[in-house]
């Protein structure tokens, strides 16, 4: 039986107080989870559990003080619950999701009181119709953080527990080594052989920014045919010169974004971010393109892109772009963003809806411009298409707004009058 | 040498340095980012530490809400505090193993970094026996409350630069009776910039703890 002691938390400690014991005797505890609390002057240290099993005996009780090296508990080791896929095709039978039964109010009230986590994470519970009981807390001592809700709220909906009503409470005779509610450690145990991968810090930060903009903003796309016939004969025409002259490829990009910065001049309203009951217009123009990276993307920003003359544009693109993928962006590249631009059409993508890059209110997508057959007055002709979306966030855009944006656009790329040298 | 980065969040509430400080420590727990030193000023909040006393908040909840200070209860040592604007918190996320295994000499190092700063504004800041923190003729010019989980820090110091030392009346700072309170400009007679204060601060810091302290960059907006 594994002996837990008092740990020795520097040189000059000789004992510890014992403060907190975040389990019960009886109690599953795996390895590394926090097990007790020590306090020495000013620093409240969690011990860990040195190995996984059931808490057997606690030989010390908060508030006691001991020397370092008492043994504090004892832990059994009990049968190891392996993850196990569920063995039968035929799904335990599980009670139907529903509502936990209703408490008394001043009931739940009192239980949630004893759930570790903060006013602003109740609050959050309290918006989104949650049980807090639900919720695994990563924190300290098994708080529930901020994160925990947002993750919750993010789960896949296959992996929702059933209520808790569901799950009976832990009863005194049930052996210590019973195993565990039979929910499989991993979805993928449920489809076979499979290895497991930590996700990037860039994929978990892509992550957050993303459930954050889907749950904060009520997205709307709306798609415009733009015929860029025009546009693709100028480039055609002088887009080898310019490359000789210039030192930069003269892409379908600079267009649009000269486009786009007309339009979000023509309505302001585009050009803004929400801050609570207010709106917020930004007096500078800050257009966001998005880079694809190997594993994740980035969004530079060309800052006053309505101050740049259409060379200055491309260049600004390119050098993004590049220095983006080669992870030489300085911090102040990427902020500063009123509007941002997905040209997923460069991977041959025709219509997306591409997320709100928060706080911004909009973003564009370009697709692949296309050679397509067109009617033009009771005529087929073939012209260069490609499809703008806008997709924008309806609490403060109506369609009304964001169709007149992406009118505009088409008209200032279909009757394109601009030099581009 | 090891790297720390280092932050300025600015004004922010309790709860929502709380959220950043969980997050950074079990990044820190995973290894995916290096030590951290995030600065702060928090609005006016009185905070209990595990072991704290009521009896310790001396004001009642209508006289806080009256005087708009928020009370928490945390998972730090020590007893009750009071943050407030002018006040510069420090809460350091460091994984102990990469410097010492010694909780107690955590919190001496941090008080040698606090004291080195404050020598450079003609300070001169002192630790007493028995009583964690730094203390200028007998005046507590910074509090310390650390938690530690499996050898990460959090929580830290808070540092009285511009404090306004009449809201300390609604507590017993760290329990500590009849032991006042001080700031930098009270011994100065004259307001210390935030900036400079932090600079020095964080160049103590790095001294102290060997580390080379530069300023953590933005996180990347990123999108689809």
């Amino acid at each position: 039986m594994p002996d837990v002691i008092m740990p020795q938390m520097g040189e000059s400690i000789v004992e510890g107080t014992v403060t907190k014991w975040f389990k019960k005797v009886g109690e599953r505890v795996e390895r590394d989870e926090p097990l007790f609390e020590i306090s020495t002057d000013k620093v409240d240290t969690e011990i860990p559990a040195p190995s996984g099993g059931v808490l057997a005996e606690i030989l010390v009780s908060e508030g006691q003080t001991v020397a370092v090296n008492t043994v504090v508990a004892r832990i059994e080791d009990g049968l190891r619950v392996l993850a196990t896929p569920v063995k039968t095709t035929q799904p335990q039978a599980e009670p139907p999701l529903q509502p936990p039964t209703p408490l008394p109010t001043s009931a739940l009230a009192a239980e949630e009181e004893d759930i570790r986590s903060s006013p602003l994470v109740r609050r959050l519970a309290k918006e989104h119709n949650l049980d807090l009981r639900l919720i695994k807390g990563t924190g300290q001592g098994g708080r529930i953080s901020k994160k925990d809700v947002e993750d919750y709220l993010a789960r896949p909906a296959a992996a929702v527990p059933a209520a808790p009503t569901a799950v009976p409470p832990p009863s005194p005779a049930t052996p210590p080594s019973a195993p565990t509610p039979a929910f499989p450690a991993s979805p993928a145990a449920l489809f076979g052989p499979y290895k497991v991968e930590k996700l990037s810090v860039m994929r978990q930060r892509i992550g957050e920014h993303m459930v954050l903009s889907k749950r904060l903003a009520p997205h709307v796309t709306t798609a415009h045919q733009v015929d860029f016939t025009k546009v693709a004969k100028l480039r055609d025409r002088v887009k080898a010169a310019f490359e000789q002259q210039n030192g930069v490829k003269l892409t379908f990009l600079p267009f649009v974004v000269r486009a786009a910065c007309a339009a979000l001049k023509a309505f302001p309203v585009v050009n803004a971010s929400l801050d609570g009951p207010n709106i917020v217009y930004h007096q500078e123009i800050g257009i966001g393109i998005a880079v694809a990276l190997e594993a994740g993307l980035i969004v530079p920003v060309i800052r006053r892109a309505d101050e740049k003359n259409f060379l200055g544009l491309q260049r600004a693109i390119q050098d993004l772009a590049e220095r983006a993928r080669h992870k030489q962006l300085k911090p102040e590249e990427v902020q500063a963003g009123t509007f941002s631009i997905s040209n997923y059409g460069s991977f041959g993508s025709l219509l997306a809806t591409p997320a709100i890059n928060q706080p911004q209110s909009a973003i564009l997508g370009l697709g692949a411009v296309h050679k397509a057959a067109v009617v033009i007055d009771d005529a087929i002709a073939i012209r260069s298409i490609a499809y703008l979306t806008l997709s924008f966030d309806h609490r403060l855009l109506d369609g009304a707004i964001a169709d007149q944006f992406l009118s505009y656009m088409k008209r200032v790329i279909e009757n394109w009058g601009e030099e581009i040298q | 040498m090891l790297e720390c980065l280092w932050a300025d969040l600015g004004t922010l509430d309790y709860q929502g340095a709380v959220d950043i400080q969980i997050d950074t420590v079990q990044r820190r727990k995973r290894d995916e980012i290096p030590d951290h030193l995030l600065l702060v000023e928090h609005p006016h909040v009185i905070t209990l530490g595990r072991n704290a006393r009521s009896e310790n908040v001396l004001a009642g909840e209508q006289q806080l809400d009256r005087a708009g200070v928020a009370v928490h209860s945390t998972d730090r040592g020590g007893d009750v505090t009071y943050h407030g604007p002018g006040q510069l918190v420090g809460y350091p996320i460091l994984d102990l193993r990469c410097w010492q295994r010694d909780v107690v000499g955590y919190l001496r190092a941090l008080e040698q970094a606090l004291i080195a700063a404050l020598g450079e504004f003609g300070i001169a800041g002192a630790r007493v026996e028995g009583m964690t923190g730094v203390w200028v003729e007998g005046a507590k010019i910074a509090a310390l409350g650390v938690h530690i989980s499996r050898w990460v820090t959090s929580h830290g110091f808070a540092l009285n630069i511009t404090t306004d030392l009449s809201y300390f009346q609604y507590i017993v700072p760290c329990g500590l009776a009849g032991k006042p309170v001080t700031s930098m400009a009270r011994l100065l007679g004259s307001n210390p910039a935030r900036e400079r204060v932090i600079d020095a601060v964080v160049r103590h810091f790095g001294q102290t703890f060997d580390r080379a302290m530069s300023e953590r960059q933005i996180e990347v907006p990123c999108l689809t």
